[in-house]
């Protein structure tokens, strides 16, 4: 029984990834909108001829079924490889069977081209929480809706919703993922790989020459002249998530082509940080090699520029509706700092918005768009503030996004046109514990940590009108945990003077060491990191992240979906399918 | 300035620990390099970009002096680093390439020169550049650099 167990894992394994089999991109089980764009390619090993090899689609030549020839490049980049590529090709919806034969050898993908059917709604909001998982979520309950007698004071707005799934967010290449290709599945509906956007991971050698997928914002903008878009975040604009919206590369980091990418896609309204990369490189602060002003070019478009909260609110008084906000050089400081800290860039941008302004102002602008708009709106720091283990400044902006998601269920109100989704991209490995109570007896940090019977409710400050705690450096504090970390010393209090510097670099190059800062600090613990030695900060985990919905399409969320069904639905609710 | 006349190729970090601690009681030479710190670099700091501060742009061309961090190197010996504010400790992307700050010093040195460990504190001499250059060799793009430079362990 065991040994064909074996052989049949063997046998999967070697029909998954032999190491010289061709490879046909999109891959297998794509499932794809009808009528959406896609590169064709197929990878052909030891780099054959043209006559020695056949692709066919349902059995007929590939450039009969695509009705467009197809180029084929022997040799392709001097790799040792040759390729059949087909560029912006589009299929009507059905059932596809793709052979790609080389001598005897065989690969064969399957595609499901889905149709969208009548279209359900206007507009649609696609609210990500970067890393946000089921900690956060509980933690920002405790937080801003207090707890009594096991029960909550409220509900959470991304909470109180009629639908919901879990999703699995892994890539094509690896089972955890990171905020690229994740994002990508949700803006595109197609898997990709670890630091991608909007392509398929092949062999090319160039970052921009993968495979390309169309993103949603691409199909609407192709497809419907009078619907609006927008992109909101608090990371820089050009930071993964944000960036799926537009964006096609096998880098991420590719910033100042990200830039173009938003130039060419020209959403209506574009608001984050990371302004340098717009900046032509004669001015100092730039990051751009190269002499292009995309803010000059942006205002020729005509978009309105605010790089202030002041001047964002100004733009949406005066009735703009194309603005680019720009509102920090790097990532919006989160609502732990723009609240209580004051620490990061506060002294140097004193007056940026948090999520919650941007989406009530985006929503101002996008709301009058003739045939709807799609909303996405990013709570990036949650999972930054998780990399750097400082969960107070990650639950902190779970609670801004929760706040975000009530100004725009106020806006969808009972319209009943407004799909509204709130998902993460993926998970942190991180869980709420106990509470640490000062007051318990002992020396040890570990002695104030009460768990079970001991886990008493925190006596963090008052909650302001938005629901934040005034004050968590107090004496009765939860205490959440996370499951990896580099070496590092835990303090049991919030930092107040900055975010968290888990590790600091070590003297061998690509070693991480405990921040000594936090190691001096009154009952600090000592920890030995668990991750591998040039890892710096938390990683992500692959646990599965809980999709919340309402609104028209919304009922199709249920049970546990791969993280690609979030696009199908939201291009079924908005009937985007079709040539 | 101080190791200048150092026979770099076989220097090694000991040894320029040990020169720089004697370069502490080591009279000045000449004129004194202008101290300039990341604090005073520019007198406007905004979304659109930055404006040098009088006092930097008074000292172009001239030998000045400034403390800060090593960034990881891309090679052990290099004619050219940068010179951070606060020891880059976070990669900003995590899974991807590292990015800069924007208030970065760029360090071309007299001479190829082995390097100290990342986030080590150093003090920097060299001839103040400002305005935008691109390196011909890295494609680096700068704003402000010190050229002809030489660094000590702080």
């Amino acid at each position: 029984m065991q040994k064909r167990t074996w052989l049949m894992a063997a046998a999967m394994l070697a029909s998954v990834a032999p190491a010289t089999a061709q490879t046909i991109y999109p891959l297998n089980r794509a499932e794809i909108l009808e009528g959406s764009r896609f590169d064709f390619k197929v990878e052909f090993p030891n780099a054959p001829a043209s006559a020695d090899v056949k692709v066919t689609i349902n059995g007929k030549p590939i450039a009969e079924a695509f009705g467009r020839e197809v180029q084929f490049v022997q040799n392709e980049e001097g790799q040792k490889h040759s390729a059949l590529w087909l560029r912006g090709a589009q299929l009507p919806a059905g059932q596809y069977v793709v052979e790609a034969a080389q001598g005897g050898e065989k690969a064969t993908v399957n595609w499901n081209v889905y149709a969208t059917g009548e279209r359900k709604a206007k507009n649609v909001i696609l609210f990500i929480g970067d890393g946000m998982s089921v900690a956060h979520r509980t933690a920002a309950r405790i937080l801003s809706k207090g707890w009594e007698q096991g029960l909550y004071g409220g509900e959470l707005a991304i909470d109180d919703m009629p639908n919901m799934a879990l999703i699995s967010t892994s890539g094509t290449d690896s089972i955890v993922t990171d905020s690229a290709n994740s994002a990508s599945a949700y803006t595109t509906g197609h898997k990709s790989c670890v630091n991608a956007l909007g392509i398929y991971c092949a062999k090319n050698a160039l970052t921009l020459d993968h495979p390309k997928v169309e993103t949603i914002s691409e199909v609407i903008k192709r497809k419907r002249s009078g619907m609006a878009i927008g992109v909101v975040t608090n990371s820089e604009i050009e930071d993964a998530t944000p960036a799926s919206m537009v964006a096609h590369t096998r880098r991420r980091s590719d910033f100042n082509d990200i830039v173009k990418m938003f130039f060419d896609v020209q959403p209506d309204v574009i608001m984050g940080g990371g302004s340098p990369n717009f900046l032509p490189k004669s001015t100092p602060g730039t990051k751009r090699t190269d002499d292009q002003d995309f803010i000059a070019k942006f205002k020729e478009a005509g978009y309105a520029l605010a790089t202030t909260k002041t001047e964002m609110n100004a733009a949406v008084a005066g009735g703009s509706k194309k603005l680019l906000g720009l509102y920090n050089t790097s990532n919006i400081d989160g609502a732990f700092d723009l609240r209580l800290a004051k620490k990061g860039s506060i002294s140097k941008f004193p007056d940026q918005p948090d999520v919650v302004e941007q989406t009530k102002a985006a929503l101002e602008m996008l709301k009058g768009a003739q045939d709807g708009f799609f909303l996405m709106v990013e709570s990036a720091r949650i999972d930054k503030y998780s990399h750097s283990l400082d969960w107070e400044r990650a639950v902190f902006d779970t609670i801004m996004l929760d706040n975000a998601v009530k100004a725009a269920k106020d806006f969808a109100g009972e319209r009943n046109d407004t799909l509204i989704i709130v998902v993460a991209d993926h998970a942190h490995p991180v869980s709420l514990i106990g509470s640490y109570n000062d007051d318990r007896p002992g020396q040890l940090l570990r002695d104030k940590l009460g768990v079970y019977q001991d886990s008493v409710v925190p006596n963090y400050g008052p909650r302001d009108a938005d629901g934040y705690p005034t004050d968590v450096n107090t004496s009765h504090r939860l205490a959440v945990v996370f499951g990896t970390y580099p070496d590092t010393c835990d303090t049991g209090r919030p930092y107040m003077d900055g975010e968290r510097v888990p590790a600091v670099a070590g003297a061998e190059k690509n070693t991480y060491v405990a921040n000594e800062k936090d190691c001096t600090a009154p009952m600090a613990v000592r920890k030995q990191g668990n991750l591998p030695f040039e890892s710096n900060s938390g990683v992500h985990a692959a646990d599965d992240v809980v999709l919340t919905a309402m609104g028209p399409g919304a009922e199709k969320f249920r049970g546990h979906k791969p993280n690609t069904y979030v696009f199908r639905v939201m291009t079924e609710a908005l009937s985007l399918g079709g040539k | 300035m101080w190791l200048r006349n150092s026979p770099m190729s076989v220097t090694r970090r000991g040894l320029l620990q040990g020169l720089a601690a004697l370069g502490i009681s080591a009279p000045a030479f000449a004129a004194e390099p202008a101290p300039i710190a990341f604090d005073s670099l520019y007198k406007s700091f905004g979304v659109l970009g930055f404006q040098f501060s009088d006092r930097v742009t008074s000292l172009r061309g001239q030998e000045v002096r400034i403390a800060g961090y090593m960034a990881p190197p891309l090679k052990p010996e290099s004619r050219f680093f940068v010179l951070t504010r606060e020891p880059l400790a976070i990669c900003p992307f995590c899974q991807s390439d590292a990015d800069w700050p924007v208030d970065i010093v760029v360090i071309f040195m007299k001479e190829e020169t082995p390097l100290v460990s990342a986030g080590r504190k150093v003090a920097v001499t060299g001839r103040l550049e400002i305005g935008s250059a691109t390196d011909a060799e890295t494609g680096f793009v700068s704003q402000i650099r010190l050229v002809d430079a030489s660094f000590r362990v702080a």
